[in-house]
Order: structure tokens, then C-alpha cells, then sequence
């Protein structure tokens, strides 16, 4: 009995508690309706520009997709065009309703762009197939081994790396004439298999595989070359596959040294072929045949970032210049 | 014994480097040292290879020459209009980016698109977006005519109609790599800076002058430079904009003159081209300089 008169006493005095909290919340509510209001209206602005800005930065990030993407859009609906409807809008239409595809089958029968093609997969995969080689070899030297003078030679190698190819283009231009190499594989080939900057990046590369790898494989009785071939390359293999992808960019879009060493049709590559042909390719002015040889060339490449987006994109964070 | 297996290594090592020393002993050592030699032969005869003096005379007709001078013109117009303005832009859409999240993935694979197409493909699309001709009239004066201006052929009229549209195109095609160069430093900021200066009830825009900017400072440093270099050798857009003809279209670039010296109809002067080459390498050289020093100037301790 005593103890209930205890526990609602308690009760009570939780009660009147509660009750002197509340109504103190409610003078406060009161008093501060006033400035509450303000605080709804600054939230209501804020987010309202919030909003105007998110807005902004939409609209301006879609105004630069949209200037990337045109070109791109234009190029494939001019291809489309037939050559008489093409050429009777004198004010271009941004869309046509009979497209054709017999432009695609033109830049393959009417100029050689199928011979410019596969030279380029040639000249692409030979050159890059042939640095991977040299650049190894000379990162592992770089790397592993020790010998006298390598310091010096590292050196020199890096300050390469400033010479801009406008430079020495020139030269090797003479020296691949008088080599008797224009309009060969091997002129288009040769200047371009060795890069100080890949060299470079895949010697640090090496150099992070830890040394106790090489002395326990050198306990075993392995060879450097086998060491190199069967630890190093396929520990080093993102770094490879980066040059390898930053290569065949490079590769496929080269124009200066193509123009300059061939002038013979069957050693053009695609980009001084696509130049041969706006000049004096269908015998008059195509344009949308053109442009169909410009979405044949420009195909290969966005085919291969969209499947290896991330890797590209790395990579070319990682030290890539367009040039 | 000791000696011999030294020996042994030291000639492995070099075996290893030999393809590489060979291939640039012959196509970046040697010709780095003759096109010096070049550049001073005076009358060289590329026919017979035989000059009958050496002195400053190359040097002298290139600095002389209006195509030259047109060809200089040009690219410092291009460099100056298209380097702080294709940076600013690139910074400005990275902002942009870091703001939008459901977006960005998709944006950034569009953004970085003219980084993997063929300059000299691409080139000949915005020819035809900006060419005018008597049977068309092309999509940008189209566009203007819209807007209430007069039509004007960007490809073959005007001087400062090419430029722009050569301004233009650049912006397009060095965009990507600043764009992506710029994402990637905004995101190594340290947000535990914006939350510090979030707490402290800092305005977005200070924010941005105090921490952000200064933070990046150093990326597009790195930008500016490379864009500067990059533009001076600017060369294969503007081919597939104007053509193989660059000195009748006005349009040349310093690289540009270097390799119409050498090859094709103007061709066969491989001095002239050499000291054309020297004095755009010795811009080059000195924009490198200046980086080198702000950067040793900037970090004293490294």
C-alpha cells in the first residue's frame, strides 16, 4: 500500500515535470514562431538556389556533351545521305528518312580505304608488337641488372624525353630516303618502336617487384630472361596492357611521318589515306562518302574505349599526350 | 673470378639495352646532331648533298620569309586564345562533375570521346559544319542565320572566320586530357578541408578561392604548359580543316613550315626546314624552362 502511494507520488511528480517542460516548450514555440518563419523561408531560398544551380550545372555540362557528341552525329547522318539528296539540301536537314548505306559500300570499291585499313592494322601492331619488345628488354636492364654506366644512360634516356619528334623528323626523313625505305613497312615501322616515356613507366613498374623474387629464383637456378619472361611481365601486365592501348592510339591516328615517307597509294594508312581521298578520292566532291570513310576509320578506336574505358582513361591520366 | 662475372653482367645489361640505344642512337641521337649541322649548311642540295657554306644564312632567310612570319603569327594567335580558354573550361566542367553524381560516369565517357578519335577524320566533319558553298549552306551559318547574323564561309573566307574555327576545333580536340587531368585532381582533394570550412560557415566561393583552387594550383600549372607545348605544335588539325595547302589558305603553323620546306610542292630544302625546326624547339625549350623553375621555385625542399 505504502509502496503504490510511493509510486504514484513519483507518478505525479513526473507528471507536473512534464507538463512545466511542455508548456515552456510551447512559450518557446511561441515566441520563435516568428523567427521560425525566416528559418522556412532562408531553408526555401536555399534550396531554391540549390535547385537553380544544380540546374546550371546541368545545363552546362549537357551544352558540352552536346558540342562532343554533334560532330559525331553529323558524321553519321551526312554517311547516310545519298550523294543527290546530300547535295540538293542547300539548307542542311538534321535528318534524313531514306537512309542509305551505299556510301559504305563506295570507300570500299571507289577508293582503297580497305588497303588503308589493313595497312594501318599492320603498321599498328607491328610497331607496337615490337616496342613491347624493346622496351622490356630495356626496362628490365634498367631495373634488375647492374651494370657499369647504367646510371649515365638513364640519364640520357630521360633527357630524350624533352626532344620533340618536330626536331628530329627532318633527319630521319633524309635518312629513311637514302636508306631507300619510302614506301616501305619497315621506314613506317622503325622510327616509332622505341619510347624513352614507356620505357619509363615500366621500369618503375619493375622496380616494385620486391628482390627477394629474383635471388630465390636465382637459387633455383633461373635464367634473368626466364625470370624476366615468366615473374616480371606477367606481374607487370596492367602496365603493359596500358602501353599497349596507348600505343595503338597513337599508331592508329599518326598522320606527319605517313604523309612525309609515302607517296605511293598501296603504303598510305588511314590518315593521310582519308586526306588522298577528300583530294582527289571520288572524282568529284563526295562529301557523304567522305564522311562514311570517316565513321569506318573513327570505329575501330571508340570500339576499343568503350570496352576498355577505365584502362584508357588510367592510362592516359597516367602520362599520355595526345601527340 | 670476381672480375670476370662482372664483366659477364655488365655485358648482359648492355645486350638488353641494345635495341633501345640502337633504335634512338639512330632516329632521336643522331638526328638531334644533324639537324644542327643542317641548319647551318648554306645551299644545300638534297639531290647532289652538297652545300657551299655554313653560317647563319638559313636562319636568316627563315626569319625572313612572310610564310614564316605568317606561320608564327598564327600560332602564338593560336596559343594565346586557345590554352587559357580550353583550361578555363575544362575547370569549369570538372566543377561541374564533381556536383552531379547520377550523371557523371556517362559524362565523363562523352567528355573524353575527341581523345580517341582521329584528329585528321574529325577535322573534315567540322569542315564540313563550317564550310560554305554556293550549293550549301552548312550547318553554322544555318545557325546563324537563325540568330539574325550573315552567313560567312569559315573554311575559305576571312581571316579571323578560319581562326576561330581552327580555335575552335583545338578546344574540341585538347579538352578531354584537361578535363580528365582536372577530375582527378578535384577528387584528391581532401574533403576533410571543405568539412573544416563547412563548419566554420564559409561561402561556397571562397571556398573554392581558398582551398580548391590553391589545392590544384599545381594540375593546371601542369595543363598551361603542356597546352602551351601542345599548341605550338599544332599542326594535323589544321590540315584536316584547311587542307594540304596551308600557305595559300594563310593558316599555316610553325610545324606546319617545317615539313612544307621538306616535302611536297614547296619542298626539298631540308636547312631551311632544320633552322625553322631549331627556333620553335627553342620555344618550346623555353617554355620548359619557366616550368622547371616555378616548380623548383614552388618547392624549395624537393
Amino acid at each position: 500500500m505504502q509502496e503504490n502511494n510511493k509510486k504514484t507520488s513519483a507518478a505525479r511528480l513526473r507528471d507536473l515535470l512534464r507538463k512545466l517542460v511542455h508548456k515552456r516548450r510551447n512559450f518557446l514555440y511561441n515566441k520563435n514562431t516568428a523567427v521560425r518563419a525566416d528559418y522556412i523561408k532562408i531553408e526555401k531560398t536555399a534550396r531554391r538556389r540549390k535547385k537553380t544551380a544544380g540546374a546550371i550545372t546541368y545545363i552546362l555540362l549537357s551544352v558540352w556533351a552536346v558540342i562532343v557528341l554533334f560532330p559525331f552525329y553529323w558524321m553519321v547522318l551526312t554517311s547516310v545521305k545519298s550523294y543527290g539528296a546530300y547535295n540538293s539540301e542547300y539548307i542542311p536537314k538534321f535528318f534524313t528518312l531514306s537512309p542509305t548505306l551505299q556510301n559504305y559500300a563506295d570507300v570500299f570499291t571507289a577508293v582503297p580505304l580497305g588497303k588503308y585499313l589493313l595497312n594501318t592494322v599492320i603498321f599498328t601492331l607491328a610497331t607496337t608488337l615490337l616496342m613491347l619488345v624493346v622496351i622490356t628488354l630495356a626496362a628490365f636492364a634498367f631495373a634488375r641488372l647492374d651494370f657499369r654506366g647504367k646510371n649515365i644512360v638513364f640519364v640520357i634516356f630521360l633527357s630524350l624525353m624533352m626532344i620533340p619528334n618536330e626536331l628530329v623528323i627532318i633527319t630521319n626523313y633524309m635518312t629513311v630516303t637514302n636508306l631507300d625505305m619510302r614506301n616501305s613497312f619497315s621506314g613506317l615501322i622503325l622510327p616509332s618502336v622505341t619510347s624513352v616515356f614507356y620505357i619509363y613507366l615500366l621500369k618503375e613498374n619493375f622496380e616494385q617487384i620486391p628482390d627477394a623474387l629474383y635471388y630465390a629464383a636465382k637459387v633455383d637456378g633461373t635464367s634473368d630472361f626466364k625470370y624476366l619472361l615468366k615473374v616480371m611481365i606477367p606481374i607487370s601486365k596492367p602496365t603493359l596492357v596500358t602501353v599497349t592501348i596507348l600505343k595503338v592510339i597513337e599508331c592508329w591516328n599518326s598522320y606527319v611521318w605517313p604523309r612525309l615517307i609515302t607517296d605511293d597509294e598501296n603504303y598510305f594508312l588511314v590518315s593521310n589515306g582519308i586526306q588522298e581521298i577528300r583530294e582527289n578520292g571520288f572524282g568529284r566532291e563526295n562529301i557523304p562518302a567522305m564522311m562514311a570513310a570517316v565513321v569506318v576509320i573513327s570505329l575501330p578506336l571508340i570500339v576499343l574505349f568503350l570496352i576498355f574505358r577505365k584502362k584508357i582513361m588510367e592510362g592516359v591520366a597516367r602520362g599520355g599526350m595526345k601527340g | 673470378m670476381r672480375k670476370k662475372t662482372v664483366h659477364i653482367n655488365s655485358l648482359k645489361g648492355w645486350l638488353y639495352l641494345l635495341p633501345a640505344i640502337l633504335f634512338l642512337g639512330i632516329f632521336m641521337v643522331y638526328p638531334l646532331i644533324d639537324v644542327f649541322v643542317y641548319s647551318f649548311e648554306e645551299g644545300y642540295n638534297s639531290a647532289s648533298q652538297t652545300y657551299f657554306g655554313t653560317g647563319f644564312y638559313n636562319y636568316s632567310y627563315v626569319l625572313h620569309d612572310p610564310y614564316f612570319l605568317q606561320a608564327v603569327k598564327n600560332t602564338f594567335i593560336l596559343v594565346i586564345i586557345t590554352v587559357p580558354l580550353s583550361t578555363g573550361i575544362a575547370l569549369l566542367i570538372s566543377i561541374g562533375l564533381q556536383a552531379v553524381k547520377p550523371l557523371r560516369e556517362l559524362l565523363q565517357t562523352i567528355y573524353f570521346l575527341p581523345y580517341v578519335t582521329n584528329t585528321l577524320a574529325v577535322g573534315m566533319v567540322f569542315m564540313i559544319l563550317f564550310k560554305k558553298t554556293a550549293y550549301s549552306e552548312g550547318l553554322i551559318n544555318l545557325l546563324i542565320t537563325w540568330l539574325g547574323g550573315t552567313g560567312v564561309d569559315f573554311i575559305d573566307g576571312p581571316y579571323w572566320a578560319k581562326m576561330f574555327v581552327l580555335c575552335f576545333y583545338t578546344v574540341w580536340v585538347v579538352m578531354p586530357f584537361k578535363i580528365l587531368i582536372l577530375t582527378g585532381a578535384l577528387a584528391g582533394v581532401d574533403r576533410q578541408y571543405y568539412h573544416a570550412a563547412r563548419v566554420d560557415g564559409t561561402s561556397k566561393f571562397r571556398i573554392f578561392m581558398r582551398i580548391t583552387l590553391p589545392m590544384i594550383s599545381p594540375m593546371i600549372f601542369y595543363l598551361v604548359i603542356t597546352g602551351f607545348i601542345g599548341a605550338f605544335k599544332a599542326y594535323s588539325d589544321v590540315v584536316a580543316l584547311f587542307g594540304t595547302n596551308l600557305n595559300a589558305a594563310q593558316m599555316n603553323t610553325m610545324v606546319g613550315y617545317v615539313y612544307d620546306m621538306l616535302y611536297g610542292d614547296s619542298g626539298g630544302y631540308p636547312s631551311y626546314a632544320s633552322a625553322a625546326a631549331i627556333i620553335l624547339f627553342a620555344i618550346i625549350l623555353t617554355i620548359t624552362c619557366i616550368n622547371l623553375l616555378i616548380r623548383l621555385k614552388n618547392q624549395p625542399d624537393s
